[in-house]
């Protein structure tokens, strides 16, 4: 990549020498083009350490865009989202139409562990880093980062976070057997009614049959608080 | 039962917001917008008292008992008390900026051109449905940067009032129960999850219980609507 930007310069250079009008319009519509065929690219490279007990989370979705933003505290949450909240269904959310490039961990991030994948992007550093995840034991909990700005980011250097747990509002969390998608349950992910809220809140907790709501398919070992994960961020390149 | 009080803007707090604007040019007043976000899934807040004071004032302290002012807000949701405590002093004060309940998950904006020495920032609401509990910021300090500043706030508990989670209309300082659930997701007839309050100062609210019958058991609040983990709000505050 290195050299066809040497060689891009070299060019604009000569054409350049070749004028005496630094102002000609035709010599900026030049470089402009021969800008344009050779991407300069950012990669952040993303780590995700779940620190809850027993709360796998589903594949980690990244993605960059300059607009918009994957969720809003008390407004409706889109159906993308729901379907990540509900099943940990990533695939509507990376395919949004505001999405300039996205990325995933390779699978489930176990309690205790953490995960680190790499999120490029062509000819712009100053695009927006949103993640997304969901906790699996869960009717519609998840967690993740909205709309970071990591223009200020220099190459080699890193921007971390502890992350907390939101509610998508989508599926009540009646934490009844087959409502829950994760290994405590197995049942469904995603379900298109809404008997919630209908608003993205903070998540108040799971509630679990070992704290008396006997219906139940969860047990302690399911309860979480804030933070859920730890971001790590690195541009490198 | 007492219904939280709605009250309408603080006059003399505008008079001093006035002549604290008159006076900006040649001061240190700060211009400052803030929004508060109730980030929780079921749980309201009361009418807001956002004050901004000098260093050597508080509304409250960590491990301190509460005060009367305090207990008014954190039981029944009444700012009144403040508000008068308030007007001996020169603090800027804005009452009830939301004109009534902030719903969970709802925001409300405010402004303040605050006077020379009120340089810490504050505020206090109820959470409602709880015994005692309520959401605050205790002395802030005001940068002087112009920038965008974001503040995650707690729940906290008043330590006046055991957390029966008993919803009886009890709103009065010293009345035990919960004034009311706005949402009207509560149940009835609960025993009551105790008669104790133990750790009689301010501290962290350990969170609602609840639980699943609408017609009896230890609470009368549900334990899959009514809990919430912390933070309980963001707080935004725009200095221009």
């Amino acid at each position: 990549m290195t050299r066809f930007k040497l060689t891009a310069i070299a060019v604009s250079a000569l054409f350049l020498a070749a004028c005496n009008d630094d102002d000609d319009p035709q010599v900026m519509e030049m470089e402009e083009m021969m800008e344009e065929v050779v991407p300069v690219t950012t990669t952040y490279e993303v780590t995700v350490q779940n620190i809850t007990y027993g709360q796998p989370l589903s594949p980690i979705a990244a993605v960059l865009h300059d607009e918009g933003q994957l969720w809003m505290v008390g407004e409706s949450a889109s159906e993308s989202l729901e379907k990540l909240a509900e099943a940990g269904d990533a695939s509507d959310l990376i395919a949004l139409p505001v999405v300039l490039a996205s990325a995933q961990s390779e699978g489930v991030v176990m309690p205790g562990t953490s995960t680190t994948f790499s999120i490029s992007i062509d000819d712009n550093a100053m695009s927006n880093l949103s993640l997304a995840s969901m906790l699996v034991n869960t009717n519609d909990a998840f967690t993740g980062l909205n709309k970071i700005s990591l223009a200020n980011l220099e190459v080699g250097a890193s921007w971390s976070s502890f992350v907390g747990v939101y509610d998508a509002g989508t599926e009540s969390n009646s934490e009844v057997t087959g409502t829950i998608p994760g290994p405590a349950d197995g049942g469904t992910g995603f379900d298109m009614e809404r008997d919630d809220t209908d608003f993205v809140s903070m998540h108040p907790g799971v509630v679990t049959r070992d704290d008396g709501l006997m219906t139940s398919v969860l047990t302690q070992a399911h309860k979480f608080d804030q933070p859920v994960a730890y971001v790590t961020i690195t541009r490198t390149e | 039962m007492k219904a939280p009080i709605f009250n309408k803007t603080n006059l003399m707090g505008t008079v001093l917001s006035l002549s604290a604007l008159a006076m900006s040019k040649s001061s240190l007043a700060a211009d400052i917008d803030i929004k508060v976000t109730n980030l929780t899934q079921g749980i309201y807040f009361t009418p807001l008292l956002v004050t901004a004071h000098s260093d050597d004032l508080s509304l409250y302290k960590v491990g301190m008992a509460a005060s009367e002012d305090l207990q008014k807000v954190a039981e029944g949701g009444d700012i009144s008390g403040y508000t008068m405590t308030l007007s001996s002093t020169t603090a800027d004060v804005v009452e009830n900026p939301a004109e009534g309940l902030l719903a969970p998950g709802m925001s409300v904006e405010t402004s303040m051109m605050t006077m020379d020495a009120n340089t810490h920032l504050s505020l206090v609401s109820m959470l409602l449905p709880t015994n005692d509990g309520f959401v605050g910021l205790n002395s802030w300090e005001i940068p002087t940067e112009v920038g965008t500043y974001t503040i995650y706030l707690n729940g906290y508990d008043a330590g006046t009032e055991a957390n029966d989670e008993i919803i009886n209309g009890g709103g009065m300082p010293g009345a035990a129960g919960i004034p009311v659930d706005p949402s009207g997701n509560n149940g009835t007839g609960a025993t009551g999850v105790t008669m104790e309050e133990a750790t009689q100062v301010v501290h962290i609210h350990r969170g609602n219980l609840g639980d699943d019958d609408i017609a009896g058991g230890h609470s009368d609040l549900d334990s899959r609507i009514h809990r919430w983990l912390n933070p309980v709000a963001k707080v935004t505050v725009t200095v221009k």
